[in-house]
């Protein structure tokens, strides 16, 4: 039955992993701002200059 | 790109957008409606930086209004640029502005490519929500003066502020955030642990139990000392002011829940509720974190430092030094620009000052003051600069002195929800029950007296009155606030239930600010001459001139000859070989009209009377029928700062039994406000200005009114759009029917309860039922909550 031990400590450890991720993402300040990301990911970082 | 020149009538301007007229101002077939537009497209033009352009249609902002040179040689001084700043080292500068222009994707673009327009700067990141930028620079090749400039030029001029000064912004309150994933981690996996315990195993494995009960008790630790500590701060909080709030008996039920599971697991007599306490906890969290979510974006906490300028300019013998404004003493004298907030009370030593004070005192015209004349901190200079020698220092003047006021300390007694007398009654229930049961199996079978007892007090702890209150709070708060009503926290929602009394202000809350109904008596004017006219309106800045200007429809002023401007009495100059004046009746006519009522404009053309305009403010759109409709249901008052002009209107409007003040000072509206609370009123004041910020901190729910919620509102308990005022009563309905939802929740939280206390006082509750009952009560409730809340929104068409 040592195998469900061991399953069970894998388990546990890789779910800690993600609650030290979620920490470490509400620390970073990722939900500080909803809005910008999704804007800046969109927005094209060229360097042509364009003529208007 | 070329959309302006399609259409020879409605121009719009190539930045901002705003209309203009086909004038020269015309670069490369693009339109723009005053030079400060053209010459930001020109900036970004140079840089190749138009992609601004291209990413949404004219996203600047309007130029019109000109930023004074040195506007911000304040922030060269290095006490001021010290307490602005968030970081030094020995190159490296990082400063967080405050942006109001920021509205669209090509701001952002803008704002995070800053170092292409000057390389001094490292960084540049916008935070959207909040509308700031923080720059990092090296500032051996730039200062902070010139960065500011920069994005003034660029048409994001930095909103620099009183309060920002030693002042760290608060954050987002993570800790409950840390506690609920917390929870939520130990939660998930404490229940797969226990699918054993429910489902049973086979015999030969039962030492395995062991196994997985210790390390339930391992993960639950966290969850007992670390996630519940919220409601332990909170309960310890209330029995520090000798009240029982509802967290008192929810830290009870987890410590029984918790102890007797221990007990149970190392004496191996059973598996204990780990599970549900658990759970219990992470569904109580989430029910907070919800309720307490509010708009990054807004500020009710603003006072007058957020209104005051960091810095004004000082004369000292021949120079004009910049000092902050706290180091302003008595006697100084300072030197005032156009546009720029009087920071202290003073008396005028010289220029023409024209005061806007619709800011401090509501009243909508600005005031011409002579030489020798005490002017009051919060007005507004229209025109040109002025000297002023202080006489009272900031913290004393008249205007911040309102917010010193002792009535504002708020007490944290008064104003408890229902929801904790209810927890009161209800703990004092389950305790009865627990001890009858107990004293029952006393005598009948005192092995399962402790068993029984402690069941009971795990099984009915009013955890889920907390689940239905937090739920429907948090949707309440939801759907408020996409009607664009802001709430400052969840207790407003019941202070705003219990109203009786609606107050409001007038000027800026019933009507807007600008002028917009003109009304013309007197001989009839030509279209030439009523063109004329509003070429004469359109050289000044005042806002009656404007309404005119307006009125005859003018979008460009044409050639005026010897134009002069009387502060306080009015306009005179040439227009076509016709010499026109208008302003006062004493200007004009050469008499006092003394039946004048309101804003009365006259007008004579070659020394000829014509006539005279009526100056109307416009009532917003439907808010006469929601005030006939609120006349029945409340007691009305209007408050207003302006002249009684609209009595009549007004009364016709409101019925006789509507209280209506007219040239009532901040103070005043104050003093009513206090008279009413004596009478036991439970009131709600509407207003939009530091006119009224006294009064809407003083009343119970003091809702401040803006038109545009990017803008300042003064300190308040919600922030409500100027469009959605028309459905107040529905906001006061839906706020009614929270208590109903959530006395609807509690009662059926109770069905469970009495389902589970049914095991429980037999003796008879295993960790399977409570299992299961607890996230069944929890979600139905939660269910319950959100539905009944959507469906009497529904109902009321919110």
């Amino acid at each position: 039955m040592s195998v469900i031990i061991l399953l069970l400590i894998a388990s546990i450890s890789v779910a800690s992993l993600f609650l030290a991720a979620f920490i470490w993402s509400v620390k970073s300040g990722q939900y500080d701002d909803e809005m910008s990301p999704p804007m800046r990911m969109l927005l094209d970082d060229t360097t042509t200059q364009k003529k208007h | 790109m070329a959309f302006s020149t399609e259409t020879k009538t409605t121009l719009h301007c190539f930045h901002c957008g705003d209309n203009c007229v086909p004038t020269n101002i015309v670069v490369a077939e693009k339109h723009f409606c005053c030079d400060g537009c053209k010459m930001v497209y020109e900036i970004l033009n140079q840089t190749g930086m138009c992609d601004y352009y291209d990413l949404n249609q004219s996203p600047g902002a309007t130029q019109k209004f000109k930023v004074r040179a040195d506007k911000f040689s304040f922030l060269e001084d290095t006490a001021i640029e010290q307490s602005i700043i968030s970081f030094k080292d020995e190159h490296q500068i990082h400063v967080t502005f405050y942006l109001p222009q920021i509205h669209c994707s090509s701001c952002l673009w803008l704002l995070e490519n800053l170092h292409k327009l000057e390389p001094a700067i490292v960084l540049s990141r916008v935070n959207f929500e909040r509308k700031e930028a923080t720059i990092i620079f090296n500032y051996q090749r730039c200062n902070l003066r010139k960065v500011a400039e920069l994005l003034t030029r660029i048409g994001y001029e930095p909103y620099i502020s009183f309060s920002d000064m030693g002042k760290k912004r608060p954050g987002m309150d993570s800790g409950k955030i840390y506690r609920l994933g917390v929870a939520g981690f130990c939660f998930a996996n404490i229940m797969l642990l226990s699918f054993p315990e429910y489902l049973g195993i086979d015999q030969k494995e039962e030492n395995l139990f062991t196994f997985f009960r210790y390390l339930n008790v391992l993960l639950s630790l966290p969850v007992f000392f670390y996630s519940a500590g919220e409601f332990y701060n909170s309960a310890w909080q209330g029995i520090k002011q000798k009240f029982l709030n509802i967290d008192a008996p929810i830290v009870l039920a987890i410590w029984v829940t918790f102890s007797r599971s221990l007990y149970e697991i190392f004496t191996s007599s059973g598996s204990g509720y780990l599970d549900s306490m658990s759970g219990i906890v992470f569904f109580m969290l989430v029910g907070r974190v919800l309720q307490d979510r509010t708009q990054k974006k807004l500020s009710f906490e603003r006072d007058y430092t957020s209104y005051f300028p960091v810095a004004v300019t000082k004369v000292s013998g021949p120079d004009a030094i910049t000092v902050a404004l706290q180091d302003i003493q008595l006697g100084d004298t300072l030197k005032i620009y156009d546009q720029e907030l009087i920071p202290a009370d003073a008396i005028l030593t010289s220029g023409t000052a024209l005061i806007d004070y619709s800011f401090v005192t509501g009243e909508s015209i600005p005031v011409a003051k002579e030489m020798g004349e005490i002017i009051y901190a919060g007005g507004k200079q229209l025109g040109g600069t002025i000297e002023l020698l202080v006489i009272k220092e900031v913290a004393q003047g008249y205007l911040t002195s309102l917010w010193n006021k002792d009535a504002f300390k708020e007490d944290l007694t008064k104003d408890r929800s229902f929801v904790h007398a209810l927890s009161y009654w209800f703990t004092w229930g389950v305790l009865l029950i627990s001890f009858t049961t107990g004293l029952y199996w006393y005598f009948t079978n005192i092995s399962v007296m402790w068993n029984a007892m402690t069941a009971v007090l795990i099984v009915a702890c009013p955890c889920t009155l907390l689940l239905g209150n937090s739920f429907t709070n948090a949707s309440i708060l939801r759907i408020f606030s996409s009607h664009k009503f802001y709430l400052r926290n969840a207790a407003v929602i019941e202070k705003l239930a219990a109203a009786d009394t609606l107050i409001f202000d007038k000027t800026g809350t019933l009507t807007t600010r600008a002028y917009q109904t003109v009304l013309y008596e007197g001989r009839p004017l030509t279209d030439a001459y009523k063109k004329k006219i509003g070429i004469l309106a359109s050289q000044s800045t005042h806002p009656l001139s404007n309404a005119i200007t307006n009125w005859a429809g003018v979008l460009r002023g044409g050639p005026v000859f010897a134009f002069e401007q009387i502060p306080g009495s009015g306009i005179e100059g040439m227009v076509e070989d016709d010499l026109i004046s208008m302003g006062s009746s004493l200007f004009v006519r050469g008499k006092q009209e003394l039946s004048a009522t309101g804003a009365m404009v006259y007008v004579a053309v070659e020394g000829v009377y014509m006539g005279f305009f009526r100056l109307q403010n416009h009532y917003r759109k439907s808010i006469p029928s929601m005030l006939k409709r609120l006349t029945n249901k409340f007691k009305l008052l209007v408050i207003s700062g302006d002249n009684d002009s609209e009595r009549s209107y007004l009364r016709q409007l409101l019925g006789p039994s509507t209280d209506l003040y007219f040239n009532q000072q901040p103070a005043d509206k104050l003093t009513i406000i206090e008279a009413l609370h004596k009478t036991g009123s439970k009131t709600v004041m509407l207003g939009d200005g530091l006119n009224d910020a006294g009064a809407l901190k003083q009343s119970h729910v003091g809702i401040a009114i803006t038109d545009d919620t990017n803008n300042f509102t003064p300190a308040s308990d919600a922030i409500l759009d100027a469009s959605k005022l028309s459905r107040l009563e529905q906001f006061i309905q839906l706020a009614k029917a929270n208590k109903v939802i959530v006395m609807t929740a509690f009662i059926i939280s109770i069905v469970y309860n009495m389902i589970g206390l049914s095991f429980a006082v037999q003796g008879l509750l295993s960790p399977m039922i409570a299992a299961i009952l607890m996230p069944i009560s929890s979600i139905s409730i939660l269910l319950i909550s959100f539905g009944f809340t959507n469906l009497t929104a529904k109902w009321l068409s919110l």
